[in-house]
C-alpha cells in the first residue's frame, strides 16, 4: 500500500449520484505479514470523530496493526493514515504507565493501587466532610467509552452529588450539542453520512475535513470523482483543500475575516429570505421564529457582509443562490465554527438555513454538527459532561425524578438547581481551591485548553488535589497528586456512538500493561472504596463488566431522543455498525422536533448572552414538536487586533496528528510526517514583515508567545495559524484567551490578537 | 407634558447609571472572563438605549427636577470582591436594571396617550433589551450561588 501519510485519502472509488460508496480495504500491519496475524478482533477507530469499522490484528499478545471492515457503513473498509498507523503503536511504547504513582517530598513515586486509591479516598472523604460534593470536580475526555462515562456519570451525579463533571468535549463539541438543543429541542445529528451519496450540494462550514476526518473526505472525493458531482462551499479563512474542492466544482470559496461568521451566516439568510428560496408551507408548519429571524439578519446585506467579513459580496450572492437552489444540500460544521466567536448563534445559522429550505430528514438533505473526538457523542449523552444523562433537562423536575427512579436516590442529590458546570469554570474554582479534588481522566488540559501557563499554575499549585488516569505521564499527569495508569483502546471492552449516530462495539483483543487497569474499572474501584449506595444501601453502581454497564444505560436512555433500545453486544457483534435509535437512518423524517416543553433536553438560551429561557417563556412559544429559528445580531471579537497586536492568531489541526499526540506522536511515521510545530502567515503579513520561508519566527499575544518557524501559506492575509497538538517551545495554547461561547461554554480558540517577530540565527 | 420629561430624563439617567455600574462590575471581576465580557457588551446595550432616545430628549427636554436624588438611583462604583461579592453586585444590577424596566414601562404608557410613535417604539425595542439584561443577571446569580454560598474558601 502507498505510504499514506503522503496519500493521505488513498485510492479514488468514483461513485456516482445515489449509489453505493464502493468498498476498499485499507490495511496497515507492523512488521508481520497478513497470514501471520493471529487474531483479529473487531473495533472501531478512536483516531477521529468519523468512527471507521476496523478490526485490530493481534500475534503473540500484542496489537501489530489494523485492517477496515469492508461491510461497515462508516468506512466500507478504509482507513486513515491516523488510524492506519497511530492506532496500535503507543500500547507497547516503553514509556507507557504501569503502576500507580503518588507524590512524595513533591516527585511522583511509583506504588499500588491500595497506596494510590487510598490518598484518592482519603482526601475525597475529607473535602465531603468538610465542604460537602461541590468541592469535588470531574474533567473527563471524548476518548473513553460509553459505558465509562456512564459509570463516571452515576457516581458523580448521584454518588457524590457535584455539578462539577465536565470533559475535554467542551473544547471540540460543546457547540455541536448546544446548537442542536437551541435549533431543535435536542442533541442528536439529524444526518447520516449516507446522504454524501445523495446530496448535490456540500456545505462545509470552518469543517477541515480532508485534515480532521480524512476517510469521510475521501467518501466526498469520490462523489466529486464520479458522476453528477455535488457542488461544494468552504467557509474558511485558510485556503484548504476544501476550498479547492469548491473550484473544481463550481461552488464557492468564503474566507471570512476570522470571528465574523455569525455576520456572514446571517447575510446568507438575509438572501435566502429576499429571494424566497424557501419552502414556505414547511417553515410555517414546522418552524417557530420566522418574523424574528427575519428582523433580525435584515441589516446583514452582502455588501454589509463585504465590509464586515472581508468577503466579496458576489461570493455571498452566489452561495446562497447554490444553497438556494440546490434540491437536496447536506452541511456540516466544525471547529471553525465551534472555537470561534458566537459559535453557537453561528452554527444555529447554518441549521435556520437547512430550516428555511425544509432540507432535514431527507435523502441528501441534513445537517451534521460535527464531533471532534470519536465518543465525544457519548460524554454528551451519558451526561459525564455538562449534560443531564439521557439528553434530560437539568431543568425539568420530572426528568431529574425518573432518573432519581433509575438510580434509587433521592432527586435533591442529583445536581439540577442550575446548569452543570463547564470546564472553565471547573478550573476557575479549581484555581481559588473552591474545588479541592479535581480527577481528569484521558485528557491533557495542560497543552490542550487555553492559556496553558494559568492552567499549568492551577494543576501545580496546592490548592486542589489533582488526580490523573492516563496512558502516559503527560504534561498534565505531571503536575498531578495521584496519577493512575489506565488500559487504552484494544485493551479493554466498550462502546461508543460517532457523528451520525453509529454505535460500534471496540472489543478487548490483548491484556494491559503491567498493573494498568480499564477506566471502568479504575471507576469501580472508586464507588467501591467510596461505599457509595443508593437509598436502599445496595451499591450506587450494580455492574462490574461493560456489557453490564451498557445495559444500565440502555434503561437510561429509554424513551430519550438517544434510545437505545434494541442495541445490544450480541447486535452490535453481528452487525458491526448501528444507527440508534434503532432503525432511524435519519432524525426528524416527519418533521416532528423534540421541542414540547415537558420532553425537550433544554429550554434554550438568548444566544447573545446565553441567559436562560425559563419553563414559563418556553411553553409561550407553543413549540410542541416544531423547531426554533434563532438567531443573534454579529457583534466584533472579544479581542480585535491593535498597534501592538495588529495580527489575529488562530489555531487548528494538522491531518498527522490528534489531540496533543499521546497516541500518534508515537508511532513512527506519524512523527515524522508531522514531528515539529509552525506558524503560518500569508504572503503579503510574511514579505511586510520581511519573513521568509522556514525562518524562525516569535509569535506574542498578550498572555504569551510561541517560537516555531514560518511557513508561507494560504492563510488569509492578517491571520497567522498554528497547530495546536505541541507541547513546549511552539504551544499554541500559550497565546489563546480566557474566554468562550456564552451558550455552549465552548472556549474561543480562534481569535486572540498577535505580533509576529523574526528571530535571527535560523 | 411636564412630567413625561421627567421621565424622559429619569430613562436617560437610569441607563447611564446601569452602564456605568455594568462597567464598574465587569472591571471589578475581569478575573471572569464571561462576567467581564458580557458586562462589556450589556452596558453597550445600554448605551444605544442613550443614543436612541437623544432625539426624544431633544422634542421634550429633560426636565431639571428639584430634588433629583427623591427620584434616580446612584451607580455602582465599588464592586465588591470574591464569590459573595459578585451575588451582590449581581443584585444591585438587577434593581438597577428593573428601576430602567419600569422606566420604560412608564414612557411607554405615556407615549400611548400621546400616540407618539417613535418614542412607543423606542420604548418597546429598549425594554425588550432591559429584559434580556434581567435574563442574564438571573442565569449568573443561579449558577454562581451555590459555590459561592457553600464552599467558597
Amino acid at each position: 500500500m502507498a505510504d499514506r501519510t503522503v496519500h493521505v485519502w488513498g485510492a479514488r472509488t468514483p461513485t456516482a449520484r445515489g449509489s453505493a460508496w464502493p468498498e476498499r480495504v485499507d490495511v496497515h500491519l507492523d512488521g508481520v505479514r497478513e497470514d501471520e496475524v493471529d487474531r483479529w478482533v473487531g473495533a472501531a477507530c478512536v483516531l477521529c470523530s468519523n468512527g471507521c469499522g476496523c478490526e485490530i490484528a493481534v500475534k503473540d499478545g500484542r496489537m501489530v496493526g489494523v485492517r477496515g471492515r469492508a461491510a461497515d457503513r462508516v468506512n466500507r473498509g478504509r482507513l486513515g493514515p491516523k488510524g492506519l498507523y497511530g492506532s496500535t503503536p503507543w500500547a507497547s511504547s516503553p514509556d507507557r504507565l504501569t503502576t500507580p504513582l503518588v507524590r512524595e517530598d513533591g516527585r511522583l513515586v511509583e506504588t499500588d493501587w491500595d497506596t494510590a486509591m487510598g490518598r484518592i479516598v482519603e482526601r475525597s472523604r475529607a473535602l465531603l466532610d468538610e465542604k460537602g460534593p461541590l468541592s469535588h470536580g470531574f474533567y473527563t475526555s471524548g476518548q473513553l467509552f460509553l459505558e465509562e462515562y456512564y459509570t463516571l456519570a452515576v457516581i458523580g451525579k448521584a454518588g457524590l452529588g457535584t455539578p462539577h463533571m465536565d470533559g475535554n468535549t467542551r473544547l471540540c463539541t460543546a457547540t455541536a450539542g448546544a446548537s442542536l438543543k437551541e435549533s431543535f429541542g435536542a442533541d442528536g445529528q439529524p444526518a447520516s453520512y449516507d446522504d454524501i451519496e445523495q446530496c448535490d450540494a456540500l456545505f462545509l462550514f470552518g469543517h477541515n475535513m480532508p485534515e480532521t476526518q480524512t476517510v469521510l473526505w475521501a467518501r466526498i472525493l469520490d462523489r466529486i470523482e464520479g458522476s453528477e458531482p455535488p457542488r461544494v462551499v468552504c467557509v474558511d479563512p485558510r485556503r484548504t483543500e476544501v476550498a479547492v474542492a469548491a473550484g473544481r466544482t463550481g461552488g464557492v470559496h468564503l474566507a471570512p475575516r476570522v470571528g465574523t461568521n455569525l455576520a456572514l451566516m446571517n447575510a446568507l439568510t438575509r438572501e435566502l429570505l429576499a429571494h424566497e428560496w424557501l419552502d414556505a408551507d414547511w417553515v410555517e408548519a414546522h418552524t417557530v421564529g420566522l418574523e424574528e429571524l427575519r428582523a433580525t439578519v435584515e441589516p446583514y446585506t452582502p455588501e454589509e457582509a463585504a465590509r464586515t467579513c472581508g468577503v466579496d459580496a458576489d461570493d455571498v450572492r452566489r452561495a446562497a443562490r447554490i444553497f438556494g437552489e440546490s434540491g437536496a444540500v447536506l452541511s456540516t460544521v466544525l471547529q471553525g465554527f465551534y472555537q470561534s466567536h458566537q459559535a453557537t448563534a453561528a452554527a444555529c445559522g447554518v441549521n435556520n438555513l437547512h430550516l428555511l429550505r425544509g432540507m432535514l430528514g431527507r435523502p441528501g438533505c441534513g445537517v451534521l454538527q460535527m464531533n471532534g473526538q470519536p465518543t465525544a457523542q457519548n460524554t454528551r449523552e451519558t451526561g459525564a459532561d455538562g449534560d443531564l444523562t439521557g439528553f434530560r433537562n437539568w431543568e425539568n423536575a420530572a426528568h431529574v425524578e425518573e432518573l432519581a427512579r433509575l438510580w434509587n436516590v433521592d432527586p435533591m442529590t442529583i445536581p439540577h438547581w442550575a446548569p452543570p458546570t463547564h470546564a472553565m469554570q471547573i478550573f476557575g474554582y479549581a484555581e481559588t481551591g473552591s474545588i479541592g479534588l479535581l480527577w481528569i481522566s484521558a485528557t491533557n488540559p495542560a497543552v490542550s485548553m487555553p492559556e496553558s501557563p494559568r492552567i499549568r499554575r492551577i494543576l501545580g499549585g496546592d490548592q486542589c488535589f489533582v488526580v490523573v488516569q492516563d496512558l502516559f505521564l503527560t504534561e498534565t499527569a505531571a503536575l498531578a497528586d495521584v496519577v493512575l495508569p489506565a488500559a487504552g483502546w484494544g485493551e479493554k471492552t466498550g462502546t461508543f456512538t460517532n457523528a451520525d449516530r453509529t454505535v460500534h462495539l471496540a472489543e478487548k483483543a490483548v491484556d494491559p500493561p503491567g498493573e494498568a487497569r480499564s477506566d471502568l474499572d479504575i471507576f469501580l474501584t472508586y464507588a467501591d472504596a467510596m461505599g457509595l449506595t443508593d437509598r436502599d444501601g445496595s451499591p450506587l453502581v450494580g455492574w462490574r463488566t461493560p456489557e453490564e454497564a451498557y445495559d444500565a444505560w440502555v434503561e437510561a436512555s429509554r424513551g430519550r431522543p438517544c434510545d437505545y433500545s434494541g442495541i445490544t453486544y450480541d447486535l452490535l457483534r453481528e452487525r458491526g455498525a448501528v444507527q440508534w435509535p434503532l432503525g432511524t437512518t435519519r432524525l426528524y423524517a416527519d418533521a416532528e422536533f423534540p421541542t414540547s416543553t415537558d420532553y425537550c433536553e433544554d429550554y434554550g438560551h438568548d444566544l447573545a448572552t446565553g441567559a436562560t429561557t425559563t419553563e414559563q417563556q418556553h411553553r409561550a412559544t407553543a413549540a410542541a414538536g416544531r423547531a426554533f429559528l434563532k438567531a443573534a445580531a454579529y457583534s466584533p471579537p472579544h479581542e480585535e487586533p491593535s498597534e501592538d497586536y495588529p495580527l489575529i492568531f488562530t489555531t487548528g489541526r494538522v491531518v498527522h496528528q490528534f489531540h496533543t499526540r499521546t497516541k500518534t506522536g508515537r508511532s513512527r511515521r506519524l512523527h515524522h510526517a508531522a514531528p515539529d510545530p509552525w506558524v503560518e502567515l500569508s504572503e503579503a503579513d510574511a514579505r511586510a514583515l520581511g519573513i521568509a520561508d522556514g525562518q524562525r519566527v516569535r509569535v506574542e499575544s498578550p498572555r504569551g508567545s510561541l517560537e516555531a518557524p514560518a511557513r508561507i501559506g494560504p492563510v488569509t492575509e492578517g491571520a497567522v495559524f498554528a497547530p495546536f497538538h505541541y507541547a513546549g517551545a511552539g504551544q499554541a495554547n500559550e497565546l489563546t484567551m480566557t474566554v468562550w461561547d456564552p451558550v455552549s461554554k465552548q472556549p474561543t480558540f480562534k481569535t486572540a490578537a498577535c505580533r509576529v517577530v523574526p528571530l535571527e540565527g535560523d | 407634558m411636564p412630567h413625561l420629561a421627567t421621565y424622559v430624563g429619569l430613562a436617560d439617567h437610569s441607563e447611564q447609571t446601569l452602564a456605568d455600574s455594568l462597567r464598574a462590575v465587569a472591571d471589578g471581576h475581569a478575573h471572569l472572563a464571561d462576567v467581564f465580557h458580557t458586562c462589556s457588551q450589556l452596558a453597550g446595550w445600554s448605551d444605544d438605549h442613550r443614543e436612541r432616545l437623544a432625539p426624544v430628549v431633544r422634542r421634550y427636554g429633560e426636565e431639571d427636577v428639584a430634588e433629583p436624588e427623591r427620584l434616580r438611583a446612584d451607580a455602582l462604583e465599588y464592586p465588591r470582591e470574591g464569590e459573595v461579592g459578585l451575588l451582590r453586585d449581581l443584585q444591585d444590577l438587577h434593581l438597577l436594571a428593573t428601576l430602567v424596566h419600569t422606566t420604560w414601562t412608564v414612557i411607554a404608557q405615556g407615549a400611548q396617550g400621546l400616540r407618539d410613535e417613535e418614542l412607543l417604539e423606542i420604548a418597546r425595542h429598549c425594554d425588550a433589551e432591559t429584559s434580556r439584561q434581567i435574563s442574564w443577571f438571573e442565569t449568573r446569580l443561579k449558577v454562581a450561588a451555590p459555590q459561592a454560598l457553600i464552599v467558597t474558601p
